[in-house]
């Protein structure tokens, strides 16, 4: 399994401009399979997230994917790190379904057949196989999600991140997404609200007021994140 | 959103058009285009809309397609019709009229008929020579192929801004105006993010 480090005298970042600290020092080696982030919104967990794979940089300390550093070398890490967001109307930038899987798949594929063929074959294994050449703005908000990640787990990255995936879904769209993002064989770092979720990783974060305030089993997490609610 | 579907999308297919190389329709596209603008009279002008509409048949367009196309460059080639009208008299408005309908429609059957990929790939392979003065042909590409792309989704956020303007019962255009320009700046950083963790640009 790949391992991501907060490394340094802990990870911390600053909000751009200001004094104000969106993540405390924070030093971590994720090294399970399934790992849970939880909070309030604005507490940091998205930001956490950014960090892996380079969408926010680190104002002190490194974070390293398998050793490699990603504020030195970016591009490598991004090989190795697929990132899921929660609004996949942004994350899909071509017209139709195939077009976008294919644009994932320009910097591993040269060849322009070969790179259709591929984009095909990841969207019929993810059912959108008649959707090929559907423009992604007829696509329900379930089947967009389900192209987000097609197009991500399409160039094979070790770890996926998903940041709040299945916010904007319905019931059966969020089960599909959950249901394919634990099948993966990949590691994953899930940021999510819904607490079922949290409770199918082998370790979850709770993070608070720009900190890591528990980090455990999944459900003694959750139990944690409930009191916290609970007092507050 | 129906409005979403109006800038043309590529519609798979085997015709003539869809087979033809993407340098030789961009440049009949271009010939086409220069046609319109040099030659300048009534009969060319419906000869010209013939032309577009045959194309379309040609390259089996559904015709629902090129309807949306024309429906929305109306309501900008009537404006235009209209000071053409004021200005010139009748006869030169609806030449203009029928001249930016026959333009829009031959634009339609190129986008329809041609993947952006394609289109990417090829434009690719024309600026290679610049990659000696500094141009990254890639993000070039990318560049126009998301400019493209951007359009259908910033007229959805349009109406959704016009929608919730409305909605709150404000109909000053300032109501519409800065949430709009908002709303695309934002969605401009959260792709840039999406590409930016998809990878690209870091080649």
């Amino acid at each position: 399994m790949p391992t991501i480090s907060f490394q340094a005298a802990g990870v911390s970042v600053a909000a751009p401009g200001g004094p104000r600290i969106v993540l405390e020092p924070t030093s971590l080696e994720l090294t399970e399979q399934r790992v849970g982030v939880i909070g309030a919104n604005g507490s940091g967990k998205s930001t956490l997230a950014r960090l892996v794979n380079g969408l926010v940089e680190a104002s002190t300390g490194r974070v390293l994917v398998d050793g490699v550093d990603v504020a030195r070398d970016g591009g490598a890490v991004r090989r190795r790190v697929g990132f899921v967001f929660t609004d996949p109307a942004a994350q899909l930038v071509m017209p139709t379904c195939v077009e976008d899987v294919e644009l994932s798949l320009r910097r591993h594929e040269k060849s322009a057949a070969r790179r259709h063929e591929k984009a095909l074959a990841v969207l019929q294994r993810y059912g959108l196989g008649d959707h090929a050449d559907v423009s992604v703005h007829a696509l329900s908000g379930g089947q967009k999600q389900l192209l987000a990640l097609a197009g991500v787990i399409a160039v094979e990255p070790a770890i996926v991140v998903a940041d709040e995936p299945t916010t904007l879904l319905d019931l059966a769209n969020t089960r599909k997404i959950a249901d394919l993002l634990f099948d993966l064989d990949q590691q994953l770092l899930l940021v999510t609200h819904d607490l079922d979720l949290a409770r199918r990783c082998d370790r979850v974060l709770v993070v608070e007021d720009a900190g890591v305030r528990f980090d455990g089993p999944a459900d003694a997490a959750v139990e944690h994140y409930l009191a916290t609610v609970a007092g507050r | 959103m129906s409005n979403t579907g109006m800038v043309g999308v590529y519609q798979p297919g085997d015709s003539l058009l869809h087979r033809a190389p993407v340098g030789l329709k961009l440049g009949c596209l271009m010939v086409f285009s220069l046609s319109i603008v040099l030659v300048r009279s009534m009969p060319a002008s419906w000869v010209f809309l013939g032309v577009a509409l045959a194309l379309g048949l040609v390259g089996r367009i559904h015709l629902l397609t090129l309807a949306r196309a024309a429906r929305t460059v109306l309501f900008f080639a009537a404006f235009v019709g209209a000071l053409q009208w004021l200005w010139y008299g009748r006869d030169k408005a609806i030449e203009t009229f029928v001249d930016l309908v026959a333009l829009s429609l031959a634009a339609v059957v190129l986008s329809a008929t041609t993947p952006v990929n394609a289109m990417l790939d090829a434009f690719i392979r024309w600026i290679t020579p610049l990659r000696r003065f500094g141009v990254d042909p890639e993000r070039v590409a990318l560049a126009f192929g998301l400019a493209i792309q951007a359009l259908p989704g910033t007229v959805a956020l349009a109406v959704e801004t016009r929608d919730a303007a409305r909605a709150r019962g404000v109909r000053h255009p300032r109501a519409f105006l800065t949430p709009f320009v908002i709303r695309v700046v934002a969605r401009a950083h959260e792709t840039g993010d999406a590409l930016h963790a998809r990878g690209i640009g870091d080649d």
